[in-house]
């Protein structure tokens, strides 16, 4: 694997890929040229490989029938709010578990680990109680509630601080440091890079929840984008070309941002995933 | 200096040492309240009502009423939940390891010394990007039985070309495995690939001069190195997908005939709790689905030392 590939075992690797990766691109590329066709172009047989003329209405099309703009300030707002608060809290109680003796850290920890096995359909009906009591039904407020805090997130910054060594904190206390300026000076900024994972694991699966959208508001203007093509979907049933242009509306703005920030993408999955 | 001194300083050490420990209790605890705070009010207090739920008859009106174990009766005596509690299995136990084993091939493919290769990853790694609800909408598509992609493709390499993905009921769970597959393998494949590259190359070299070929490297290196991360990612997927909800509620409508073929256990709590609003029944699938997760991880984590190496 380190040593020098021959021409030939290249030449495999590379077709192997090439096959590997025409599966995983395809339905991409369907999606695209379907939302450019006219209704009769998808129905007929043998299919149209290329549209005659590229349909753009089909993007008009979809981004009127729906209030796609409110879909897409839903899911920003719901996307910021929850990073914002799940990094802030999960970095201030991982710092506490790792680095800091007080009473009440073996249980606060096992409220931690245990939160990580069970099912978020548990919460669901709960959740929904608690929005419905404090009038968060159909509210954007409502769409974030149950991501403000995460289990997850607190473990995973815990494990990042616990690489880190003790001394540094002795030794700022040494110098005169309060707690927090430990926190805050010394430690905070060589989590980062675990911070930055955590967001983008944060964004995508806020991005990507669907159950809960779907449970807590009814109306379009208050829906994210997920919950937005599933209605889409239920109003416009086959007419394809329309369905794959939203599909397109709502998968571009996430692709063009993975383009820019790659390698924080690929870092945030395997760091929150490997370590 | 003195040995009375040296008490007298000790003395003071400890005592400031204690309104440090005062210090560091207080701020230890204001860094936790907000996350303990939110996983109360968020987490545990609501395992507890569902809990509490489950053995309620709970009306639209949220008038409950405790019927004792009558839900959970009722749950053993429903066709609904034995054939759902196999579509999930059926899709965990087939879904995870395929893709677990694509997602280590592509991984080992992709860690050749060789140029080019970062641009096959932005690819596979795509289907990550697009929300389920997405993915779901295009393989549906993809999957209609009369104009979907699929079966021109097949009918063009020879094959039966009139496979009805979407509804024949024998189909219908492997059309949902499949979209799985596709949609996990590029997570997986990121995370194995962290796993690859942390195996120091030296390893190889030896290998190398030992005479062993690449199979032989990957057999003998590669993946036992690789077993923590492994274990992991089979621990991790098999959770999530035993979850499964998007893809099911917006591949397949809910007239579909076939559903009960597909449906998955988070996908009867849904519809249970929020469609046909009776809540106490599906809190009690949602603890059966707590149950079952618990039981598998836990199986898992007792027979992990037959396969995984922590240290070799």
């Amino acid at each position: 694997m380190y040593n020098k590939l021959t021409k030939t075992q290249k030449t495999i690797i590379h077709i192997l890929l090439i096959a590997g990766s025409l599966i995983m691109v395809l339905p991409f590329v369907w999606m695209i040229l379907t939302a450019g066709k006219t209704i009769p172009e998808t129905t007929s047989i043998p299919p149209t490989l290329l549209p005659d003329s590229f349909q753009w209405e089909n993007f008009t099309r979809a981004w009127n029938v729906l209030p796609f703009l409110d879909f897409f300030k839903n899911t920003f707002l719901m996307i910021i709010v929850r990073v914002i608060t799940t990094t802030v809290f999960s970095t201030m109680a991982a710092f506490a578990l790792a680095k800091l003796e007080f009473p009440g850290k073996k249980l606060f920890f096992w409220m931690v680990l245990t939160q990580l096995m069970i099912p978020p359909q548990i919460y669901m009906t709960p959740h929904y109680l608690y929005a419905q009591n404090l009038g968060l039904l159909d509210t954007v407020a409502g769409l974030i509630m149950p991501g403000v805090v995460s289990a997850f997130g607190t473990f995973l910054l815990r494990q990042y601080y616990m690489q880190l060594p003790d001394e540094l904190m002795e030794a700022a206390i040494i110098d005169g440091a309060s707690i927090w300026q430990v926190f805050w000076k010394v430690y905070f900024p060589l989590a980062k890079s675990g911070i930055v994972a955590l967001g983008i694991f944060t964004a995508l699966n806020s991005y990507k929840s669907l159950m809960w959208p779907l449970v807590v508001n009814i109306s379009q203007e208050k829906l994210p984008l997920s919950a937005g093509l599933a209605l889409l979907q239920e109003s416009f049933l086959n007419d394809y070309p329309l369905l794959m242009a939203g599909t397109v509306i709502s998968v571009v703005p996430i692709i063009i941002l993975y383009i820019f920030f790659q390698r924080q993408f690929e870092e945030g999955i395997s760091t929150t995933g490997g370590k | 200096m003195t040995e009375q001194s040296t008490t007298k300083k000790f003395k003071k050490n400890k005592k400031r040492k204690s309104a440090r420990q005062k210090d560091m209790i207080k701020w230890a605890w204001v860094l936790i309240a907000p996350t303990f705070i939110g996983l109360l009010v968020l987490n545990i207090i609501p395992v507890f009502i569902t809990g509490v739920m489950s053995f309620q008859s709970v009306s639209t009106f949220g008038e409950s009423l405790f019927i004792g174990f009558q839900n959970y009766i009722r749950l053993f005596q429903d066709i609904e939940f034995w054939s759902s509690l196999k579509n999930t299995l059926l899709y965990a136990f087939i879904q995870v390891p395929a893709t677990v084993v694509i997602a280590t091939i592509l991984a080992v493919l992709l860690n050749s010394k060789m140029e080019g290769l970062s641009f096959y990853r932005t690819l596979y790694f795509m289907p990550m990007l697009a929300a389920p609800a997405a993915v779901a909408m295009v393989w549906r598509w993809l999957f209609n039985s009369q104009f979907g992609l699929v079966n021109q493709i097949l009918q063009f390499f020879g094959m039966s070309g009139s496979i009805q993905w979407l509804s024949d009921p024998n189909v219908i769970i492997w059309s949902l495995i499949i979209v799985g597959i596709w949609s996990n393998i590029g997570y997986n494949m990121i995370l194995v690939l962290a796993g690859l590259q942390e195996i120091p190359k030296t390893y190889y070299e030896s290998a190398t001069l030992a005479g062993a070929n690449k199979f032989q490297q990957f057999f003998h290196i590669s993946l036992p190195l690789l077993t923590p991360q492994l274990f992991f990612v089979v621990v991790t997927s098999l959770i999530t997908s035993l979850q499964v909800f998007d893809l099911v509620y917006l591949m397949f409508s809910n007239t579909n005939p076939s559903l009960i073929n597909v449906q998955t256990l988070a996908y009867m709590f849904y519809n249970e709790s929020f469609v046909l609003g009776d809540q106490g029944y599906g809190a009690a699938i949602a603890i059966m689905l707590v149950i079952l997760i618990s039981i598998l991880t836990f199986i898992q984590l007792k027979f992990q030392d037959r396969w995984v190496h922590y240290d070799i």
